[in-house]
C-alpha cells in the first residue's frame, strides 16, 4: 500500500498524485513507468512517472479518468492508499546532446515529457516544446514547462488558447524552416504520434514516441504489450516504452488498444451507476483544494 | 496406534490401485472448483495398503528432493496421519502443493515396483491426502530450528524453487527475505496454475506457515530495477542471493497474424484469469476475452491448463492444437485424461501457420498444415514434417500459443557479470547453482529454461545447501565450470 501525500485536479478529469514510493522515487529515471493497481480486485494498469525526488521519496503520477480504473483512482484523496505500486520499469529515455530538440505533446502526455525535456535541456541542447490540447482548459503543465524549454508553442483545437490548430501545424511550421530538428520527441494519443512520424520520415529527422499498451506485469513476462516495430516482434515493457517512430506500426498498436472495447464499457457504465458521477464532480474537487 | 492385521504380500498386490474421487466432468467444466476430490481416509488406508514396503525402496529415487516415501506410507497404515505429514516434511515443506501438481508418473510412482502389471501405488495422492488432513485437523508445528546466524540471504522470486529454498534456509537460522515482483506471492502457483488443479487458497496456507517461521515476504519489487543484485548485497547487507525468477518472454510462432485480437499468449490468459481473476469480470476489474471457439496451440501442462480454462471460462469448443502426436506430448497424463473427458479435442500432427484476420482485426480461424513424423530430433523425438498442400482451416475467435518460454531479461540487463547462454538463461555450476557471480545462486526456470514445480523446488534445495556452504566457508571456485541448459 502506498500512500498518497497530494491529489488534485489540475484539468478537467487530469488529477496529479504525489505518492510515497521512496524505493522507485530514487531510482527512476525520465521516460519510466510503474504499474498501478488502485484496489482489490482492480486491474493492473501503467502509468508514467512524472517527477520524482529521493530526497523526500515522493513519486508524481498524472492520471487522466477515461476508464473504470483511472476514474476510481481519481476518486481518491490525499491521505488514501494506493493498493500496489511497482517500478520503475521501462527502459529510461535515452538523453544526449543532439543540438536541437522539439518535443511534441498532447493532452496528459505533457506532464510525461516534462522531465524528459528538462534532462534534454540540461543536457545542452536547445529545446522547442508544442503542447496540444483540444481546449484551454485542457493545457497541462504549460508554466513548469516554460521554465526547462527555451521556446514553449502551444496550439488548441478550438483556439480558445495559444495558436488555433493542431501540433502537426506548429511542427510543419518548423519544419519548414532551415534550421531541422535533430531530434524529435512525441508523446500523445495514438494518431498524433503516428502524425508527427510521417512528418518527420522524409526529413529522415530521428524521431521516438512513448507507447502506452496494454500491460498486466510490466516485467516482460505476459506479451500483452507486444507491438510491431521493424518488422519485429517487441515488448513495449522492457523493450519500450521509447521506440523509433519510424518503424512502430501505429495501424495494429490502435487496433490491439480497441481489444477489451466492449468489456470497458461494461466496466464504466457499472462504474457510473455506482458513483451516479457528474460532469461537476472535477469541478467540485477542484473547489476542495483551494 | 490400533493394532491392525497383518496382511501378506500377495493381500496388499490383490488391492487395486484406488481411484481419485472427481468432480464429474459435465459439471466441473464449467466451474473452477477443484478438478480432484482428494481421498478419503479410508480409501487412502487403503491404497497405502498396496506398499509392500520394500527392503531397499526405488520409489525414494524417482523424487527429486527424496522425501522417504515408504516411512509415511506406512503411518498412513497405522492411521498416523499428522505424523506421515510430519515426515514427508523433513524433505518437503510444501506436500499439498507437490501432491497435486507433481507428475509423479514420471517420478516416483514411475520407480515403484507394482508399476505395471499391478499399477504403482498412488503416491501421490498419499501425499496430497495426509498434507491436507494436516491443514484440516493438525496444528501447525513449527520445524526445528537452529539459532539465528544473523546471515541475510535475498531470495528473487516467490515460485516454487524460492519458497522450497526459503523453508530450508529459515530452519538453518538464516535471516531470509522473499522478493516478488507481482502483487501476490507465489509465482507460477498463482498467477499459472489454475485454481481446478490447485486452489489458492492452499498456495496461502502454505505461504503464511512461511511466513509464521519468520521468512520475510516483500511484494512489489523487482531486484534488476526497484534495487538491483548489487544494491541489494553492498547497500542492503545481504550475503547471498539466489535468483529463481522464473520463466520470462513467451515465445511467439512468428506466423502472421498473431498480434490479432483474441490471440494471447498462454502467459497473458492464464495471467488474466487466474492473477487477475477475470473469470469473475465485472466484479474483478481484468477483463478477458470469452470465446466460441477457443483453440489452444502447444502440448505441455500449461496448454492443457489454458484449454480447461478456455472451457471453463464459456467456450463452445476448445481445441488443442499440436505439430506432433499425443505420445509425444510432454503434458501429464492425468491433465490429458481429465482434459478430453471434459470434451476438449485433440488435433494432433496440426501445425497453425497463419492466423486469419476477420474484417475487424479479430482472429476467425487458424490456418493448419497436417504434419507426420519423420526421423527423431535432438530431443530424441520423431520430427515432426510438413505434409505438402495439406493446408486447412479451423474456425477460432481465440487463441492461446502455449510453446514455451524464453528467459526474463530484467537481471541480466542491469547485472553484467551475470553470464547468460545466448537464449538469456543464467549459467550455473551444475551441481552447486553457483553463477559467475560471487555470492550469487541461480535455479528453477531461469536456468532450465522450462521445467515443472518439483524440479524447481529440487533446484531451490539444492541452492540452499550450496548458499549454507558458501556462508560457513566462504569458498568460491571461481574455475567453476558453468552449464549450458538447452530450453
Amino acid at each position: 500500500m502506498n500512500k498518497i501525500l497530494s491529489a488534485e485536479f489540475i484539468a478537467p478529469d487530469i488529477k496529479r498524485f504525489v505518492i510515497e514510493a521512496p524505493l522507485i522515487a530514487r531510482k527512476r529515471k525520465p521516460g519510466q513507468f510503474v504499474i498501478v493497481r488502485v484496489r482489490e480486485n482492480g486491474e493492473r494498469i501503467p502509468l508514467t512517472i512524472v517527477d520524482g525526488s529521493p530526497e523526500t521519496g515522493f513519486i508524481t503520477l498524472m492520471v487522466q479518468g477515461i476508464g473504470k480504473t483511472t476514474k476510481t483512482m481519481n476518486q481518491l484523496k490525499s491521505g488514501d492508499f494506493v493498493q500496489d505500486v511497482v517500478g520503475p520499469l521501462g527502459k529510461p529515455t535515452h538523453i544526449e546532446k543532439f543540438g536541437f530538440v522539439v518535443c511534441v505533446c498532447g493532452g496528459v502526455g505533457t506532464a510525461e515529457v516534462l522531465p524528459i525535456a528538462k534532462a534534454l535541456k540540461e543536457a545542452g541542447n536547445r529545446v522547442i516544446t508544442i503542447i496540444g490540447a483540444r481546449t484551454k482548459e485542457l493545457v497541462v503543465a504549460e508554466f513548469e514547462m516554460r521554465t526547462v524549454c527555451d521556446e514553449v508553442i502551444v496550439t488548441t483545437d478550438d483556439g480558445t488558447y495559444g495558436k488555433k490548430g493542431f501540433v502537426t501545424e506548429a511542427l510543419s511550421a518548423i519544419l519548414n524552416t532551415d534550421r531541422k530538428p535533430d531530434f524529435v520527441l512525441a508523446v500523445g494519443p495514438l494518431p498524433m504520434m503516428k502524425a508527427i512520424a510521417e512528418m518527420t520520415r522524409p526529413y529522415k529527422i530521428h524521431t521516438e514516441v512513448s507507447l502506452n499498451s496494454i500491460m498486466i506485469d510490466g516485467t516482460g513476462m505476459c506479451g500483452g504489450c507486444r507491438a510491431n516495430i521493424g518488422g519485429k516482434t517487441q515488448f513495449v515493457c522492457v523493450d519500450g516504452p521509447e521506440f523509433d517512430a519510424h518503424l512502430v506500426d501505429f495501424d495494429q498498436i490502435a487496433q490491439r488498444q480497441k481489444q477489451f472495447v466492449a468489456q470497458e464499457r461494461i466496466s464504466l457504465d457499472r462504474f457510473v451507476h455506482e458513483n451516479h458521477t457528474c460532469k461537476l464532480d472535477s469541478y467540485i474537487n477542484q473547489q476542495e483544494k483551494s | 496406534m490400533e493394532n491392525l492385521p497383518v496382511l501378506t504380500k500377495k493381500d496388499r498386490m490383490a488391492i487395486p490401485r484406488q481411484k481419485m474421487p472427481e468432480q464429474a466432468p459435465e459439471i466441473r467444466k464449467r466451474n473452477f472448483n477443484e478438478v480432484n476430490l482428494g481421498f478419503d481416509e479410508k480409501t487412502a488406508v487403503l491404497e497405502a495398503n498396496r506398499c509392500l514396503d520394500c527392503p531397499r525402496p526405488t520409489c525414494i529415487d524417482g523424487c527429486p528432493v527424496r522425501i522417504k516415501i515408504p516411512d509415511f506410507i506406512r503411518m498412513i497404515v497405522q492411521k498416523d496421519f499428522l505424523g506421515a505429514a510430519e515426515k514427508i516434511k523433513e524433505d518437503n515443506l510444501l506436500p499439498s502443493i507437490c501432491g497435486r501438481v507433481c507428475p509423479q508418473e514420471e517420478q516416483c510412482e514411475k520407480t515403484c515396483v507394482l508399476r505395471g502389471k499391478f499399477q504403482a501405488v498412488s503416491i501421490g495422492r498419499l501425499e496430497r491426502f495426509v498434507a491436507d488432513y494436516e491443514r484440516k485437523y493438525g496444528n501447525f508445528t513449527p520445524p526445528h530450528f537452529l539459532p539465528s546466524n544473523g546471515k541475510k540471504i535475498a531470495i528473487v522470486g516467490s515460485g516454487p524453487s524460492g519458497l522450497a529454498c526459503a523453508s530450508d534456509l529459515i530452519q538453518w537460522g538464516y535471516d531470509v527475505t522473499i522478493f516478488e515482483a507481482l502483487h501476490e506471492f507465489g509465482g507460477v502457483l498463482v498467477y499459472g496454475i489454475p485454481e481446478f488443479r490447485l486452489p489458492k487458497e492452499i498456495l496461502r496456507y502454505e505461504i503464511n506457515n512461511l511466513k509464521k517461521i519468520g521468512v520475510k515476504f516483500i511484494k512489489n519489487f523487482i531486484v534488476g530495477k526497484t534495487l538491483t543484485i548489487d544494491e541489494l548485497m553492498n547497500e542492503e547487507g545481504f550475503d547471498a542471493v539466489y535468483l529463481c525468477v522464473g520463466a520470462g518472454l513467451p515465445w511467439f510462432m512468428n506466423i502472421p497474424g498473431e498480434s490479432l485480437m483474441g490471440v494471447y499468449s498462454a502467459n497473458e490468459f492464464l495471467t488474466r484469469v487466474n492473477l487477475m481473476k477475470a473469470y469473475q469480470f465485472p466484479e474483478a476489474d481484468t477483463p478477458i476475452h470469452i470465446g466460441k471457439n477457443a483453440v489452444v496451440i502447444g502440448g505441455g501442462n500449461t496448454a492443457m491448463d489454458a484449454v480447461r480454462t478456455a472451457m471453463r471460462l464459456g467456450a463452445e469448443t476448445a481445441t488443442i492444437v499440436y505439430r506432433r502426436s499425443e505420445v509425444e506430448m510432454p503434458a501429464r497424463i492425468e491433465e490429458i485424461h481429465h482434459a478430453k473427458e471434459e470434451g476438449i479435442v485433440f488435433r494432433m500432427l496440426t501445425n497453425p501457420v497463419e492466423f486469419v484476420s476477420d474484417e475487424n482485426g479479430w482472429v476467425k480461424k487458424v490456418r493448419s498444415v497436417r504434419m507426420e513424423l519423420g526421423e527423431p530430433d535432438a530431443s530424441g523425438r520423431r520430427r515432426p514434417i510438413p505434409i505438402p498442400g495439406s493446408e486447412f482451416d479451423i474456425d477460432a475467435d481465440l487463441v492461446v500459443v502455449a510453446i514455451g518460454n524464453g528467459s526474463n531479461p530484467l537481471i541480466s540487463q542491469t547485472t553484467p557479470d551475470l553470464k547468460c547462454n545466448k537464449w538469456g538463461n543464467i549459467l550455473v555450476n551444475d551441481t552447486s547453482g553457483r553463477t559467475s557471480k560471487r555470492g550469487v545462486f541461480a535455479g528453477g526456470d531461469i536456468v532450465s529454461g522450462g521445467a515443472t514445480v518439483i524440479l524447481a523446488m529440487g533446484e531451490g534445495r539444492n541452492a540452499a545447501k550450496s548458499i549454507d556452504e558458501f556462508i560457513k566457508t566462504g569458498d568460491w571456485d571461481e574455475t567453476d565450470r558453468l552449464s549450458q541448459p538447452t530450453p
